[in-house]
């Protein structure tokens, strides 16, 4: 019988009842005393430079409190880049500053050059209208291709557009190359990985307080990560001491990277707050988060996979070209490397991994972790390369990636890319995929749908990512300038409840139902005495926030060692109290006992004695029970996968649906199933919107043709099947306390190739030899592959 | 300034507003209804959904000033009088229909608009009818589930998990 309470219970979310009546605290939804409205300047063409502005009209239309230009900021910093990447000869990435307010130039459409503020946000639109910005627009740098081989800059202090030219693992370059070079079969494909919008559905929103007589600031805004905005603009943009700004995420509507990163609206709230001396507040409208929020992916890649004439892979090599689009943002940077490259061995035993990533500066907004970072681009090369050897050799697609799987006997395994993987069966996951999806019986589905008129192909995939992130220490050799660990203070209150104060934000993923979970099963209690706090620097331990799979895994096991410290000071308190050793001590059930006796105290009890600490030994026990724990972690953890999709595909219209749709994933344990398995439906039909809807589309003159949802294709619940998500076969990570992978990420890692190779598979059924179709598998594009296919 | 004055959740309310002031806007700001969200400006995603006379409305659509006299319903009226969820409200929450919670409040008008029009919908009719919901963190699967669950239909079959 499933457990009702604690680890491995589906507990519903107590989170649940203030969204579903109207109560959550979203940014937008404060109202602070006094508070103003600003609104942007935002540039309508994609390169330009900025001969004047004149705010002169704009500060006398009613109810102008102030407007700001690049100018205003010119003498401050720029947000930075979070990891120095060198390239293959030696030297480091250009690192062009990126100010508040664009500067002499603007970069892409959307960049803001000027800010209104005022008493209403209409006001503030309508005097943003009255700006007269004097703009000379120059050639847009769109394409990767045309931005590295010509002389147009979108940054004229560096010369080139090119970020980087990376190479991993530098060392295998040249046998790598003779191992292509010498094999039985090389099969070669070149892909794009489509440039998509996070879209989470809460716009971002900021607002700025200040307050004069102490110089405190406060930033209410729509982060990820509290403590890391805090950082950037403390230590980078503004310079405002640490502890003069509280910044505090309430309630946030969705993320997947998109509020990771510090934005320049951030910044101008806060100065704009503190000039005005009144909260100055910002709102995105959809439109603005199309041209403004960091985008994803946007890869254009060549793998070569060389095979043996076993059909053993000898190696993978990749050349890519990665678009970081107009200014480098927090994390852009390590996506298309650390995050991309180290994974480029997959879930194989193959000998030989070479990885070439130039990242590319192009008049469109920039470019930054997006839902798997990194490794969906990864997972898609490979499985696509994968199935396409399949295809040109003849033989099983499962069996191919099952002969070269690497197998459980075989960890912990040091991959070809540079990672020890520490736990793992990929053939047991790949056997419940096929028990799940019913493999066995899609022959019979086919020749249904071909009844229909339609060609059904059916899709698998195997996929290896790395999350919880991350170790500081290996981070750190690898680039990063920030540490990766959480923090957790577990605070027991007099009369027995607890506050566990965490550095993970969440914004959808239910810690405040997962993490009390946790606790109470360590200390047998009831979970709702058990609440969370986040979002709030005045409030939480330095914690990293969320992102990269890593809440459980890295936060939740500080919350272990938090209270593995609570345990053990309650077990001398009631050693104390029981007159006993606190080594006699055993705690069952909220119940302190001494062993062998039948004495005890519950946690209540010790709890208040803490804090009355009457008779109470102050010279060995300091009074109060609340801990704090630091995590860093030893290694990612590596969750894992087998997917499978079936399509159906009109051929009359290349219209293509996803029938069935399957996920097997390793996340190790698992606190609560039931939100588990929703994070994996989330990333499928993120994954599935890659593969199959969205685009994001600029022209040759960098304007953004795909910037509402009018253009840009959401995934809507009609497009979509209900999916089969298993996560039975979990292997316990090794390495933290709570044997937890992270779950976050997965379905959109495993889903866009799983899409991919159905379609190719259908295509193939109807006797159309397409190797290739790039993503979004639009109708368009089926169709016109059928036609030129043989 | 227009003056308007307007039924909300069975209370009557009145205000000023500008011709061009969204109902959207009325509820959140001069109303504190902060439960209807705005999340695109093109009428597309339902996160502001609310119910006009009875009919489902996307109130970033709709001037305040049209809803001058109708009987607007909003996601902060939707509970039982004890307080307690409704039975769509707690179907989400038994169901898992809902991460963030910021097209929560859309989602769950929209389904109360459909289940009054159509007790017992299919999952196609379900997926159909929220064409013009967005939600970008569940996949839907589980607001299918949670609305047919709602209509009292069994969804233990509807797929694995």
């Amino acid at each position: 019988m499933p457990k009702d309470t604690g680890i491995g219970a589906a507990t519903v979310r107590r989170e649940d009842v203030r969204f579903l009546t109207g109560t959550g605290e979203y940014t937008d939804d404060i109202v602070l005393a006094k508070q103003t409205y600003a609104v942007f300047a935002r540039s309508t063409v994609a390169h330009g430079t900025i001969k004047s502005i004149d705010t002169a009209a704009a500060e006398a239309m009613p109810g102008v409190l102030a407007v700001f230009t690049g100018e205003d900021f010119a003498e401050v910093g720029g947000n930075p880049a979070g990891w120095l990447i060198n390239s293959r000869d030696g030297t480091p990435m250009h690192e062009p500053k990126r100010p508040v307010l664009a500067h002499g130039k603007v970069r892409h459409v959307g960049d803001a050059y000027a800010a209104v503020i005022a008493e209403t946000a209409e006001q503030a639109r309508d005097a943003v209208e009255a700006i007269e910005a004097e703009i000379e627009e120059l050639p847009a740098v769109v394409d990767m291709h045309d931005a590295l081989s010509g002389s147009n800059y979108v940054h004229d202090e560096i010369g080139t557009n090119q970020c980087f030219d990376w190479g991993w693992i530098e060392d295998n370059r040249e046998a790598t190359d003779n191992a292509i070079k010498n094999a039985h079969h090389v099969t070669t494909l070149e892909l794009v990985n489509n440039r998509l919008v996070p879209n989470a559905m809460e716009p971002r929103a900021s607002i700025g307080s200040y307050k004069a007589s102490t110089g405190e600031y406060t930033l209410h805004t729509t982060s990820q990560n509290p403590h890391l905005t805090r950082l950037l603009i403390s230590a980078f943009v503004l310079g405002i001491p640490e502890n003069m700004l509280t910044v505090i995420a309430p309630d946030v509507g969705g993320g997947f990277g998109s509020k990771i990163y510090h934005y320049g609206e951030e910044a101008l709230v806060l100065a704009a707050a503190k000039k005005i001396g009144r909260p100055v507040k910002w709102t995105a409208d959809r439109t603005e988060s199309f041209l403004t929020d960091a985008h994803g992916r946007d890869h254009v890649t060549k793998i070569e996979l060389a095979l043996d004439e076993d059909g053993k892979f000898l190696a993978f090599r990749t050349d890519t070209k990665a678009n970081v689009g107009a200014y480098l943002s927090n994390f852009s940077t390590a996506t298309p490397t650390f995050l991309h490259g180290t994974l480029m061995a997959g879930n194989y035993t193959v000998p030989l991994v070479y990885v070439n990533v130039k990242a590319v500066f192009t008049n469109t907004a920039p470019v930054d972790a997006y839902r798997g970072a990194g490794r969906p681009e990864a997972t898609y090369s490979l499985e696509r390369v994968i199935d396409k050897a399949a295809r040109e050799l003849g033989v099983d697609p499962i069996e191919l990636r099952r002969k070269n799987f690497i197998k459980p006997d075989q960890y912990p395994y040091a991959s070809a890319a540079g990672l020890e993987y520490d736990a793992g069966n990929y053939d047991a996951l790949m056997d419940k995929m096929e028990e799940v999806a019913d493999v066995a019986g899609f022959e019979a589905r086919r020749k249904e749908s071909e009844a229909k008129g339609l060609l059904r192909g059916l899709g698998v995939n195997a996929y290896i990512e790395a999350c919880g992130i991350a170790p500081s220490n290996l981070v750190g050799v690898l680039g990063s300038r920030v540490g990766l660990y959480d923090a957790a203070t577990v605070r027991v209150n007099a009369t027995g409840n607890l506050s566990v104060m965490v550095g993970a934000h969440s914004h959808g993923q239910g810690h405040e139902t997962a993490f009390p979970q946790v606790v109470a099963e360590m200390l047998g209690i009831d979970p709702a005495v058990i609440d969370i706090v986040h979002g709030d620097t005045s409030k939480i331990p330095f914690g990293m926030g969320t992102y990269g799979s890593r809440s459980l895994a890295v936060c939740g096991s500080a919350v272990v060692r938090a209270t593995e410290k609570i345990i053990n000071k309650a077990k001398k308190i009631a050693g104390h109290m029981l007159e006993a050793s606190e080594h006699d001590i055993t705690l069952s059930d909220g119940v302190f006992s001494v062993s062998g006796t039948d004495k005890s105290v519950t946690f209540g009890e010790v709890a208040l004695k803490a804090y009355i600490p009457h008779e109470y030994p102050l010279e060995d026990i300091e009074p109060g029970l609340e801990e704090t724990a630091f995590y860093d972690p030893a290694n990612f953890t590596y969750p894992s996968g087998a997917y499978a999709c079936e399509v159906e595909v009109d051929p009359e219209t290349g219209k293509v649906t996803v029938d069935r749709m399957c996920a097997v994933d390793d996340f190790g344990n698992v606190i609560n199933p039931m939100i588990v398995t929703g994070q994996v439906h989330g990333g499928l039909a993120q994954g599935i919107g890659q593969a199959l809807v969205e685009n994001t589309s600029y022209d040759e003159n960098g304007q953004l043709l795909s910037a509402s949802y009018m253009d840009y294709t959401m995934p809507r619940a009609d497009d979509l099947p209900m999916f089969h998500v298993d996560h039975s076969q979990g292997t316990p990570c090794t390495h933290n306390p709570l044997g937890v992978k992270g779950c976050g990420e997965a379905g959109a890692i495993g889903s866009p190739p799983t899409v991919v190779n159905a379609v190719i598979d259908a295509l193939h059924s109807g006797g159309k030899k397409v190797t290739h179709i790039d993503m979004p598998v639009t109708p368009a594009r089926v169709w016109n592959a059928m036609q030129d296919a043989t | 300034m227009t003056k308007i004055t307007m039924t909300v959740n069975g209370k009557t309310v009145s205000g000023e507003v500008e011709g061009r002031t969204l109902l959207a806007s009325f509820l959140r700001e001069d109303q504190g209804l902060t439960g209807t969200h705005v999340g695109c400006d093109t009428s597309q995603c339902g996160a502001c959904v609310v119910h006009v006379d009875g009919a489902a409305v996307k109130a970033c659509t709709m001037l305040a000033a049209e809803a001058d006299g109708a009987e607007v319903d909003t996601i902060e009226g939707q509970a039982n009088a004890d307080g307690s969820l409704n039975v769509i409200q707690q179907a989400f929450q038994d169901h898992h229909g809902l991460q963030c919670g910021f097209c929560t409040p859309g989602m769950v008008m929209s389904a109360a608009a459909l289940l009054k029009e159509n007790p017992t919908p299919s999952e196609r009719e379900v997926r159909e009818y929220l064409e013009g919901n967005i939600c970008r963190c569940t996949g839907y699967h589980n607001i299918v589930k949670a609305i047919m669950a709602a209509s009292g239909q069994d969804v233990g079959a509807i797929a694995a998990e």
